[in-house]
């Protein structure tokens, strides 16, 4: 039973770091009112990205390349949501399948049609000194790739900059009131712009980490519905940075089930583990809403522009 | 959600303009595919060649490839459309196809001895419809019980869906040998019949077509269909001016697009594929959402943009075959279309934003 909770744990930091990452950047956009479901775009574009970067000149443009892949797909989001005032909902589905489409293509064109598994160099895991050695659960939180520990840092630091400091909390106001933050002196158009750049660049970086730390390559769309299980995330964790961290560490937990079933020796179709995150998603919907409190202008169309 | 995209395609407009519009989406769809070939570094004249060929270059193209495409894309099509007229972002007809045509093999596989071919063969298209309707039905719920934002859970019911038809396939519905995974083909007489003259082309292209102006004589002339745009447009409006159930309304019409997704899948079994396995469908359900968009969400010009993207598919599969060209190219083309046609909507709209909603329901 203990030896199946050291793998069990290992799998569930693994899921959960780029759902982590995609999710406090969703939350962000979130917190300024608006939804972009472009997010499973921007993370797939990210996964490509880290593969171009990381193919030609080694991790770290790889993970350059992924924040700049996703921070492309948030541009067009900006562009037509906030610039065109078009709706967020279709603007995001269709800016997902571009990204689809667009990464698709360009890895066919790029590396051949074969879809052949490219290797490329990976982010190494980097042992914490002894925290890594703690038994049980030690080698899965702190001997991880340098990504997991920027989650780590980024959610407290994401508390304290939304919580304490007068941008976060302008970035709140506007979600919430946005007419009263204008009126406040806030460019709630400016603040909503950074925030979708600042969630395309974390949804990107959850490409990369999927490529550069884990698969070791890219697959055509290997996001397979994380940025929509993000979203998720961001609800089931009532859009604060702790509560995103839990949720996605609860969806981590969730997938890596599988490993202590076996462990157990149960068994059960494998279709059966690969649809629970999305049986869990409609699950945690169900029961978060209600009990929680969105942001006032979450969602809603956006004023004309001034 | 309100006013989803500013459309109004009920007004009557002049048949030149529709024709200029026309031609200007197809000017936009070839320049595109030019434009991305060319970056691609694909030879443009080829591949562009290869489209016509494979989709309208031939009547055994157009009615063997691009028709035989165009149905599902109709059914589909006029499913996202009639969903989103009501407000209700149904993103899920490709999981609400693959449920249908789970629901359509589980009837034309069942052992059974008696019935008539063409009695199945209803059957099975009623099946497909239920289980198109009853797979909506889990986010219709979770939508009316718990708000939750059906773009997301019809999306996570779509991978669901896949999953489950890649469990049915590889367990209870695997064909005999279980050498491969999918289902046993259904036998001969339970094929959808062919038209004749039209090579491949099944009679589902008849059903789709009936669907297609069925659907828009209902919006538009049918105090339901009138409800449907009322609850779409403001469901603020809709509820004091219009005294109308809107919830109940939204959920009818989420419920009936799922069964129109559903007959889409079982039409594709029973006229296409014979039997189930996963990739059933190339996308359909996420295509149609560039077809419902294109048509501004009427149901009569689903016909003719289902018609437009069922030649762009062939013709796709055709510059992969003949060019080396990725068929996903034309996922960034309908991307596009879906961009173009949004954003051109929302900026159209702007001047007029001064409208309150009680009037752009009412005129």
């Amino acid at each position: 039973m203990i030896d199946a909770l050291e793998p069990f744990f290992a799998a569930t930091i693994r899921t959960a770091v780029p759902l982590a990452l995609a999710a406090l950047g969703e939350m962000l956009v979130e917190r300024t009112g608006l939804i972009n479901i472009g997010l499973e775009g921007a993370i797939l574009a990210g996964a490509f990205g880290a593969l171009v970067g990381a193919s030609s000149h080694g991790v770290a443009l790889g993970f350059v390349g992924a924040i700049a892949a996703g921070m492309l797909v948030a541009l067009l989001f900006g562009v037509f949501v906030i610039w065109a005032r078009a709706d967020q909902i279709i603007t995001g589905t269709a800016l997902t399948l571009l990204s689809m489409g667009a990464t698709g293509t360009l890895y066919r064109a790029l590396y051949g049609s074969s879809g052949a598994a490219l290797s490329i160099p990976t982010s190494a895991p980097v042992a914490i000194p002894g925290l890594a050695d703690l038994p049980v659960f030690g080698a899965a939180l702190f001997g991880q790739p340098p990504v997991t520990y920027l989650v780590y840092l980024l959610t407290p630091l994401l508390a304290w900059w939304l919580g304490r400091t007068h941008a976060g909390l302008a970035l709140r106001a506007i979600g919430d009131r946005p007419e009263a933050a204008e009126a406040a002196g806030v460019t709630v158009d400016r603040v909503r712009a950074l925030a979708i750049l600042c969630g395309g660049a974390l949804g990107g970086l959850a490409g990369g980490t999927l490529v550069l730390a884990q698969a070791g390559t890219f697959t055509e769309g290997m996001s397979a519905g994380r940025g929509f299980i993000a979203i998720a995330i961001v609800v089931l964790g009532r859009w604060t940075p702790f509560g995103v961290l839990g949720g996605a560490l609860l969806f981590g937990a969730a997938s890596a089930l599988q490993f202590a079933f076996q462990a157990m020796g149960w068994s059960a179709p494998y279709q059966v583990f690969l649809a629970t995150p999305y049986v869990l998603t409609l699950a945690a919907l169900a029961g978060a809403i209600g009990r929680t409190r969105p942001p006032a202008s979450l969602g809603q169309p956006l004023e004309p522009r001034r | 959600m309100s006013s989803l995209l500013h459309t109004r395609p009920d007004r009557r407009e002049s048949a030149l303009w529709e024709l200029g519009r026309a031609a200007l989406v197809l000017v936009a769809i070839v320049s595109a595919t030019g434009i991305l070939l060319r970056i691609g570094g694909y030879a443009v004249s080829g591949g562009l060649a290869a489209l016509w060929s494979g989709s309208l270059g031939s009547w055994y193209a157009f009615t063997s490839a691009t028709l035989v495409r165009a149905v599902p894309l109709m059914l589909t099509g006029v499913a996202v459309a009639v969903a989103f007229r009501a407000g209700v972002l149904n993103i899920g007809a490709e999981g609400q196809l693959l449920a249908g045509a789970a629901a359509a093999a589980v009837v034309t596989l069942s052992p059974r001895d008696g019935p008539l071919a063409s009695v199945v063969i209803l059957l099975a298209l009623a099946a497909s419809a239920v289980g198109g309707a009853a797979w909506a039905s889990i986010a219709a719920f979770l939508r009316a019980r718990f708000a939750v934002l059906e773009v997301i859970s019809t999306i996570m019911l779509n991978f669901i869906a896949l999953h489950g038809v890649s469990l049915l396939v590889r367990g209870p519905l695997q064909e005999p040998t279980h050498a491969y995974p999918q289902s046993s083909t259904i036998s001969d007489a339970l094929h959808l019949p062919r038209i004749a003259g039209a090579g491949r082309l099944h009679v589902g292209i008849v059903l789709a077509l009936g669907v297609s102006l069925a659907a828009g004589w209902v919006v538009r002339r049918t105090a339901a269909g009138f409800r449907l745009i009322a609850a779409g447009e403001s469901a603020s409006v809709a509820t004091s001016a219009g005294g109308i159930d809107v919830m109940a309304t939204t959920t009818r019409a989420f419920l009936l697009s799922g069964a129109l997704a559903g007959v889409a899948g079982g039409v594709e079994l029973l006229g296409v594929t014979f039997a189930l396995y996963e990739n059933i469908s190339p996308g359909y359900g996420y295509t149609a959402i560039a077809v419902a968009l294109l048509a501004r969400l009427d149901p009569w010009r689903v016909a003719l943009t289902a018609v437009l993207f069922g030649a762009l598919e062939a013709g796709a599969g055709a510059m992969q075959r003949d060019a080396g060209v990725p068929s996903t190219l034309v996922a960034v083309i309908e991307a596009a279309l879906i961009l173009a046609v949004v954003a051109g909507g929302a900026l159209r709209r702007r001047p007029a934003r001064q409208d309150t909603a009680a009037t752009s329901v009412l005129t």
